[in-house]
């Protein structure tokens, strides 16, 4: 039965796929990227990956559409269309690279096979050293928290450095001088989204705080958190407006944040050190192994989190204050 | 008790999956842009309703039904108002709510037909359409 929603999926995803290639409106190509997301984290799920189809629905189907319609406000609305364009060259290449990937999937074994070669070496070493290491149920945090735990500094950092990036291009860190910027947001009749939008996005803050904290006993942590705290803000910055966003949470605080997430991550590692571990080396924090790198794993995923509203946030003034 | 929920679950998820497929038809097939958004925003909401009682009834009671209970009442409060905010948005940004232009002989629209054929503007959304100039 499941196969048989897996295949539907991914027909669906074909379908959403080649509706994106193939509409020169972008406004409708980005609403499709969105349903695309939401496709990908139900094929996610599907596959039992449940960590990562929440991370894709928060980031994917949230905040990128709305990243996406920001960046359109800043652009054109329909693609350009050029005639001259060769299109035989494209073609074969992602012909002959499909091609390939096909081919090669025909090696690969069984979905769930026990006997795959990635359920045997590291897979196995994981979901056994989780409970005896940490006495958590869920193996992905632990790996992601702890045994690949340089490879996750390694991703924070990655984020940070995308935020520094589009800083860079497109921020303004004071208040541009048009005298319209101060005015409440531009929609009418918008009352209703206020008030709703007030009684809603509190339990939305909270939810991401639940999301991050129980990310040890169930799918969840960091990246997810982040990623549904920052939803909830730029929820209440399209409501509200602009001004009052900034007002709430100014540039330097969001900064501050970003910053700071990365500073808590390494933070711990150097402790680790100074208590006398390696980097990242967690059961040196605690008298107790097991309670050190519990510990460990909840303060660089609380890294995580700060690290990924801040630089999610910055990304979106920096997109939403510009004048268009 | 079991098959009484059992067959209190199949019917839900089968209607709940009846009115999202009646709302895909009307996404399709209605004229225009807020005929659509009708037919998709009520048939979600009573959709969603009948599906996750639906759910609710496979489930044991307690948290688990507390969460899905949550889910419908987070889904209730902002389906709605998500459907809302596009139809303010598709009239403020002129989306005509006429399938043709509304054919006036005087050439004098009201704040919904406007006066340029079916395409409604911004500031044709007066209280008092005999106000309007040009």
């Amino acid at each position: 039965m499941l196969e048989i929603f897996g295949i539907f999926v991914l027909c669906l995803l074909v379908i959403t796929a080649v509706a994106i290639v193939r509409t020169p409106d972008l406004f409708t190509a980005v609403m499709l990227t969105g349903i695309f997301s939401l496709l990908m984290a139900t094929t996610f799920f599907l596959l039992d990956a449940v960590d990562v189809a929440l991370t894709e629905a928060a980031v994917g189907a949230g905040i990128a559409t709305v990243l996406l319609l920001a960046a359109l406000a800043l652009t054109a609305e329909r693609e350009r269309p050029d005639p001259d364009a060769r299109r035989r060259i494209p073609l074969l290449a992602v012909a002959s690279t499909g091609v390939v990937i096909v081919y090669a999937t025909l090696q690969k074994p069984r979905l769930g096979d026990p006997d795959a070669p990635v359920q045997q070496h590291l897979g196995a070493f994981y979901l056994e050293q989780t409970e005896a290491q940490f006495e958590i149920p869920n193996v992905v945090t632990a790996v992601l928290g702890s045994f690949r735990g340089y490879d996750t500094f390694g991703e924070t950092l990655v984020v940070f450095t995308a935020a520094l990036g589009v800083l860079f291009l497109l921020a303004r860190i004071r208040e541009p001088r048009d005298p319209a910027f101060g005015t409440p947001t531009g929609l009418r009749h918008h009352l209703i989204p206020q008030v709703v939008g007030r009684a809603v996005i509190p339990f939305v803050v909270l939810f991401g705080l639940y999301v991050q904290f129980h990310g040890e006993y169930g799918p969840g942590g960091g990246f997810q958190a982040g990623a549904i705290v920052a939803a909830g803000i730029i929820l209440f910055s399209l409501l509200e407006g602009e001004k009052s966003a900034r007002r709430v949470l100014p540039p330097f605080v969001l900064l501050g944040l970003m910053s700071a997430g990365v500073l808590i991550y390494g933070g711990v590692g150097l402790v680790c050190l100074f208590l006398g571990g390696n980097f990242l080396d967690y059961s040196v924090l605690a008298t107790d192994p097991v309670a050190g790198r519990q510990l460990g794993l909840l303060l660089i995923e609380l890294g995580v989190g700060v690290t990924v509203v801040g630089v999610l946030l910055s990304i979106f003034h920096a997109f939403a204050s510009r004048e268009v | 008790m079991a098959t009484v929920l059992d067959a209190l679950s199949w019917v839900f998820l089968t209607l709940g999956g009846a009115f999202i497929f009646i709302g895909g038809v009307g996404l399709v097939r209605m004229p225009t842009f807020y005929a659509r958004l009708h037919a998709s925003s009520l048939t979600d909401s009573a959709g969603t309703i009948l599906i996750l009682a639906g759910l609710v009834c496979q489930v044991s009671a307690g948290i688990d039904a507390f969460k899905l209970l949550a889910t419908l009442a987070f889904l209730l409060v902002t389906g709605p108002t998500a459907s809302y905010a596009l139809a303010n948005a598709a009239l403020l940004a002129g989306v005509p709510t006429d399938a043709q232009s509304v054919d006036d002989d005087d050439g004098q629209g009201d704040a919904v037909h406007g006066q340029n054929g079916g395409e409604t503007r911004i500031d044709n959304l007066r209280p008092n359409p005999a106000e309007q100039e040009d």
